[in-house]
């Protein structure tokens, strides 16, 4: 894909010699494609980079866009794509501001002379473009991505909320649907709040939770054994008729754990075993 | 060798395991703890393991002895601050630490092994650490 | 090697005494912190390798652990190899089983050890030594 010595040096040339014509009509072409969305000035500068960081690029030698002269050219291609993926423009909206380039060097070459060399090096600058092209757009999938995957995060936590009620009390009121991962997330973020709090309590509200399989079940349990080595007690309330059917017919068992109707009850529960112990060290002071 | 430290607080033996122990590390530990607990009468032992990044099969399986040699002793054995990720690998690992009583950490420890002992003797108080004059090796 | 496995240079680490199983945890804690597991994937791993660095000298008369990182253009990993020159195991399947145990252990070494890591492999028999794989990718 690379381009020779000599092709690279009369591209450069070109880019070189009209300057001020190409970045003017790119700009020109970009400007009518994203229909104002982005301001002359943001353009201007965006394409002027980039027709600098191609002539760097063409000046070593061989034009390659894999090669290490390149780099600049490839940092300021990613640059554009993550900054188009993240305001929001389409995959064809990024690629076609490298394409434009294409038209814009047709007309540089057909207002010189039109022989059979320049058409050869026209379909040479214009694999080179569809190759720049083909990098922003694997650029743009890239940030789109890890966008997604931060998002997922973000709704994951969201979702997810461990709460303090009481002191030495936190609860995780469950909503939706409980895969795999989010268990885990949810596992992980209570016995964290449990450390951080110093709380010996917690409560698993499974109230709004639709189903439980025998894997959801499985995270729940280990969630309680895994604070009881911790030295913390978990209760698990608002298990629905539903659900403790399902329970009982997956053969899961939840053998010592303690479960209440609802969170009021379980906090109840919580609340009589500590009063307990604090009446015990603290006797009653008279009124 | 490097050893772990075991420091008196009133009536209870404080171990906080700072360091990647090595196996010998950790036997050595639990045979000083043993010594210790004859040698100054003490009735609680708390274990910090805080600091711990792993707890394996053989740290577990140590943490149980001394809990059960320490129960000989008339000792009670709590171990404290055990991190999350340490405990969600025990329960994938499938190790339960039977019989081994722990605590968020120091304090609440402290708190369990005073109610352990209120429970023990009611509310009599005359059961004054220094009293029994148990080393006697 | 496994097809499409990136495999980065493996670090060695014989292990001939206890402090050796001390210092392939920290070696292994250093990869997997490298190649950004979670904590609780860390911790999994390094117990895993606690477990099997310790069978390396107790029941192989001691070996090596070689950690190397892995990609496999999706995820990055940690690969461990645990290999000696022992009297190799006999009857796997009941190596594998919880709780059994020749050493004097509680027996959740090999078997625990499998269900902390998300690949595990095994080539042993009688008298020719036994090289364990394990691999933990990252979420």
């Amino acid at each position: 894909m690379a381009l020779s010595a000599e092709e690279s040096s009369r591209l450069t040339g070109l880019l070189d010699e009209h300057a001020e014509r190409i970045t003017n009509r790119w700009v020109e072409l970009l400007a009518a494609s994203l229909r104002g969305r982005l301001s002359q000035a943001e353009l201007r500068r965006q394409v002027q980079e980039l027709h600098h960081a191609m002539i760097e690029a063409a000046r070593s030698g061989g034009f390659d866009l894999e090669s290490e002269s390149a780099g600049e050219l490839r940092a300021v291609l990613a640059e554009l794509s993550r900054g188009r993926a993240r305001q929001g423009f389409t995959a064809t909206e990024t690629a076609t501001s490298v394409y434009a380039l294409k038209d814009v060097m047709l007309e540089v070459l057909e207002t010189d002379t039109t022989d059979a060399r320049t058409l050869r090096d026209y379909v040479a600058f214009s694999s080179l473009v569809d190759q720049m092209g083909l990098f922003t757009f694997e650029s743009f999938v890239r940030t789109r991505e890890s966008l997604i995957a931060d998002q997922a995060e973000q709704l994951l936590e969201l979702s997810t909320p461990v709460v303090k009620i009481w002191e030495g009390v936190v609860a995780v009121p469950l909503v939706g649907t409980l895969d795999s991962a989010r268990a885990q997330v949810v596992m992980e973020r209570l016995l964290q709040t449990l450390v951080d709090t110093s709380s010996p309590y917690a409560i698993i509200d499974i109230t709004g939770v639709p189903a439980v399989d025998t894997q959801v079940a499985q995270h729940i349990l280990k969630t309680v054994v895994a604070a009881r080595l911790m030295g913390a007690d978990c209760i698990i309330s608002g298990i629905r008729p539903q659900i403790a059917q399902t329970i009982v017919a997956l053969g899961i068992e939840f053998g010592d754990i303690a479960t209440k109707a609802s969170l009021a009850d379980a906090l109840r529960h919580v609340l009589r075993l500590t009063g307990v112990e604090a009446a015990r060290r603290q006797p009653r002071r008279e009124s | 060798m490097e050893r772990v430290p075991v420091l008196k607080i009133g009536d209870i033996l404080l171990v906080s395991i700072q360091v990647d122990m090595s196996d010998q590390t950790a036997v050595q530990l639990q045979e000083d703890l043993a010594e210790r607990i004859v040698a100054t009468g003490c009735h609680g032992v708390i274990i910090d393991i805080t600091a711990l990044a792993i707890v394996d099969s053989f740290v577990g399986r140590m943490l149980s002895t001394i809990a059960s040699i320490s129960r000989v002793l008339d000792a009670e054995t709590v171990v404290v601050g055990m991190r999350p990720a340490v405990a969600i690998t025990l329960v994938e690992l499938g190790l339960s630490l039977e019989g081994i009583r722990t605590a968020l950490n120091v304090e609440r420890g402290m708190e369990l092994i005073a109610a352990t002992r209120d429970d023990d003797h009611g509310y009599d108080d005359a059961d004054e650490p220094g009293d029994q004059s148990t080393d006697t090796r | 090697m496994t097809a499409g496995v990136d495999r980065g240079h493996p670090q060695a680490q014989a292990i001939r005494s206890d402090e050796d199983v001390v210092r392939v945890r920290q070696l292994v804690r250093t990869v997997a912190v490298a190649v950004r597991l979670s904590l609780v994937d860390q911790t999994k791993l390094v117990t895993a390798a606690s477990e099997l660095a310790r069978n390396t000298l107790v029941y192989g008369g001691g070996g090596t652990a070689e950690v190397s990182t892995v990609d496999n253009g999706l995820r990055r990993g940690v690969r461990i190899v645990f290999a000696d020159d022992g009297p190799g195991i006999a009857d796997l399947d009941l190596a594998l089983t919880d709780g059994y145990t020749t050493g004097g252990g509680l027996g959740l070494g090999l078997s625990g050890a499998r269900r902390l890591v998300d690949e595990f492999d095994i080539d042993t028999g009688p008298e020719r030594g036994t090289r364990i794989t394990v691999t933990k990718w990252s979420r």
